[in-house]
């Protein structure tokens, strides 16, 4: 057994943990742009302290979702030939099949992510390069800085450009999920071919991604002395959308159930059914267990206060939606039309060590932007001094 | 283009103030007095300096505007030219214009091209990257620009600019400091 070969993957269940994982880490991703887009357009301030932070780990878990569709070629040098580009192959790639309006949502994500990150970060990196001490370190941001002066003229565009990438970010965002929730819902597998699927997925993107802000910033907090900055408020707003976010996924279960009974398709019935007691129930009550019930502890203001809580709830919820993505997609394969078709899926230890790979390379690449770049968003904290609210004053 | 005869020897005078009022306030007494080629230094956005300086002009929406039409224009062209011309495919007797099926990329390809752009147009307008500017020159801009302090700028081109009259104007709005800005 050579290349993915090594994987737990077979006929029918040709995606297993490759894109359980795929579908995770993307989701994980979103929360950095809704916290960094979407508040920004609401004009929610309090998100200032946070956003930097939640962009940054948008870039990284889109890199670690990458690495999935990249491994899952079999051929990993080659994933250029995803893209339409001429080639000796005289083939264009259909752009009928969902997988490539993935390619399309996937790559656009990741080149805006990392765009509106940067160009967040540059007047941040010009306040580096003035109180650089280090001769190699004044070069490397002033060289990363552009030039950046904070001239009036220049903050002009500059909060143009912040608003029209938020502006594109957030259908951008809504479109990435609802994209790779057509790689199931387009396709006529049982449990997959509903028009529930869209809104579900990027409900569900939210909810994991604010857990897993929630998972990494706790710690943080008291180990870089961060408290003035994320505050009680903030762990309380985070907890909030979790709920929240967290309710609409309950109901996205529960119109599955329905839907699979209202169709009154036996195929649909029986997945329901399978889910239930399948070879899989375990899977999916521990699903039910970390998404729905664990939650509901959010209603609590006293549970939402204690860091400790907050941070168990929201390691459920990581677990949570991993199970969720590994029942849509596994049980749904593994148990499709025809009896003799039916084969048990188990991932593999490569499937695991893979996965502990990209995590891995998250937390490496996100302890990198720690220590080398601005991980609050200095120019904006400075809007919280008091001379600043002072020229702010009529405005707020 | 200035040839190295030409070039004026300053940028222009620049003065430092405390907070944003104070630089406020040394913006109006500057047009007042008739200056109009401004620039003022925060070390963050100041939506009244904006204001004050008439910074609400940005060509940058409309370049956003362009490039995503050109990126879902291009794109959906591409998908149909692809998929119904260059190599059609027959799947289930489908149209081979079946454009419901472009429009995910077509989207994708807006937001990609306008992202873009507005990146890069920001750059663009601001005549950045360019690593080095005379405003540099100044020890206290470098030590305060993007701290703590606020700094205002009569650029050289201004018609009523000559040098040390300026540079009086600027002493009179009581500044920490007021710099000739060398080229």
């Amino acid at each position: 057994m050579t290349g993915i070969g090594i994987w737990g993957n077979n006929i029918p269940v040709g995606w297993g943990w490759d894109i359980v994982c795929f579908v995770w880490w993307i989701g994980i991703g979103h929360a950095g742009t809704l916290i960094s887009a979407i508040l920004l357009l609401l004009r929610q301030s309090w998100r200032n302290s946070i956003n930097r932070f939640a962009e940054a780990m948008t870039v990284f878990a889109v890199a670690c979702a990458g690495m999935y569709p990249i491994l899952h070629l079999g051929r990993p040098w080659l994933p250029y030939w995803l893209l339409p580009l001429p080639g000796t192959l005289n083939m264009w790639p259909n752009f009928r099949s969902p997988l490539i309006w993935d390619v399309f949502a996937v790559s656009t994500y990741a080149t805006i992510s990392i765009v509106f990150w940067y160009v967040g970060m540059l007047p941040d990196l010009a306040t580096l390069r003035d109180h650089a001490k280090a001769k190699v370190a004044r070069f490397a941001y002033g060289m990363a800085a552009l030039g950046w002066r904070n001239s009036s003229r220049h903050w002009a565009n500059y909060e143009m450009a912040s608003l029209l990438l938020a502006g594109l970010s957030t259908p951008l965002v809504l479109s990435v999920h609802s994209i790779v929730s057509f790689d199931f819902s387009v396709g006529i597998v049982p449990g997959w071919h509903t028009t529930v699927f869209p809104p579900y997925f990027v409900a569900g993107a939210v909810f994991a991604g604010f857990a897993m802000v929630l998972t990494l910033v706790l710690p943080l907090r008291p180990l870089f002395k961060l408290k003035d900055f994320i505050t009680e408020r903030h762990l309380q707003n985070m907890a909030k959308v979790m709920l929240t976010t967290g309710l609409i996924v309950a109901y996205g279960y529960v119109l599955e159930i329905w839907a699979a009974f209202y169709s009154g398709n036996e195929f649909e019935i029986f997945m329901v059914l399978n889910r239930f007691t399948g070879p899989y129930a375990v899977q999916y009550w521990l699903l039910i267990l970390c998404n729905i019930l664990v939650p509901q502890l959010l209603w609590f203001r006293q549970v939402r206060s204690n860091v400790w809580a907050l941070w168990v709830i929201a390691m459920f919820i990581n677990v949570g939606m991993w199970l969720e993505r590994f029942v849509i997609i596994v049980v749904s394969l593994s148990r499709d039309y025809v009896p003799s078709n039916w084969a048990m899926y188990h991932g593999t230890k490569w499937d695991i060590a893979v996965f502990a790979g990209t995590i891995g390379l998250f937390l490496t690449l996100l302890l990198l932007f720690i220590r080398f770049l601005p991980a609050l968003n200095m120019f904006e904290m400075r809007v919280l001094t008091p001379e600043a609210k002072k020229a702010h004053g009529e405005e707020k | 283009m200035h040839g190295p005869h030409t070039e004026p020897l300053l940028h222009g005078v620049m003065a430092e103030f405390r907070n944003p009022e104070e630089l406020l306030e040394a913006i109006g007494a500057a047009k007042a007095a008739g200056f109009t080629k401004l620039d003022a230094y925060t070390p963050y956005p100041i939506e009244k300096v904006f204001d004050a300086l008439d910074l609400h002009h940005s060509k940058l929406p409309l370049l956003v505007l362009g490039a995503s039409i050109v990126g879902a224009v291009g794109v959906f062209g591409f998908a149909y030219w692809a998929s119904a011309i260059d190599y059609p495919l027959n799947i289930g007797g489908r149209p081979l214009n079946s454009w419901p099926a472009f429009i995910p990329a077509t989207f994708e390809g807006a937001i990609f091209h306008g992202g873009l752009a507005a990146a890069l147009g920001m750059l663009l307008l601001n005549g950045l990257p360019r690593p080095h500017h005379p405003v540099f020159n100044v020890q206290r801009f470098v030590e305060h620009a993007s701290k703590d302090g606020y700094f205002l700028v009569v650029e050289s081109d201004d018609p009523k600019f000559d040098g040390p009259s300026v540079r009086r104007f600027l002493e009179g709005l009581a500044p920490v400091e007021v710099n000739e800005v060398e080229n």
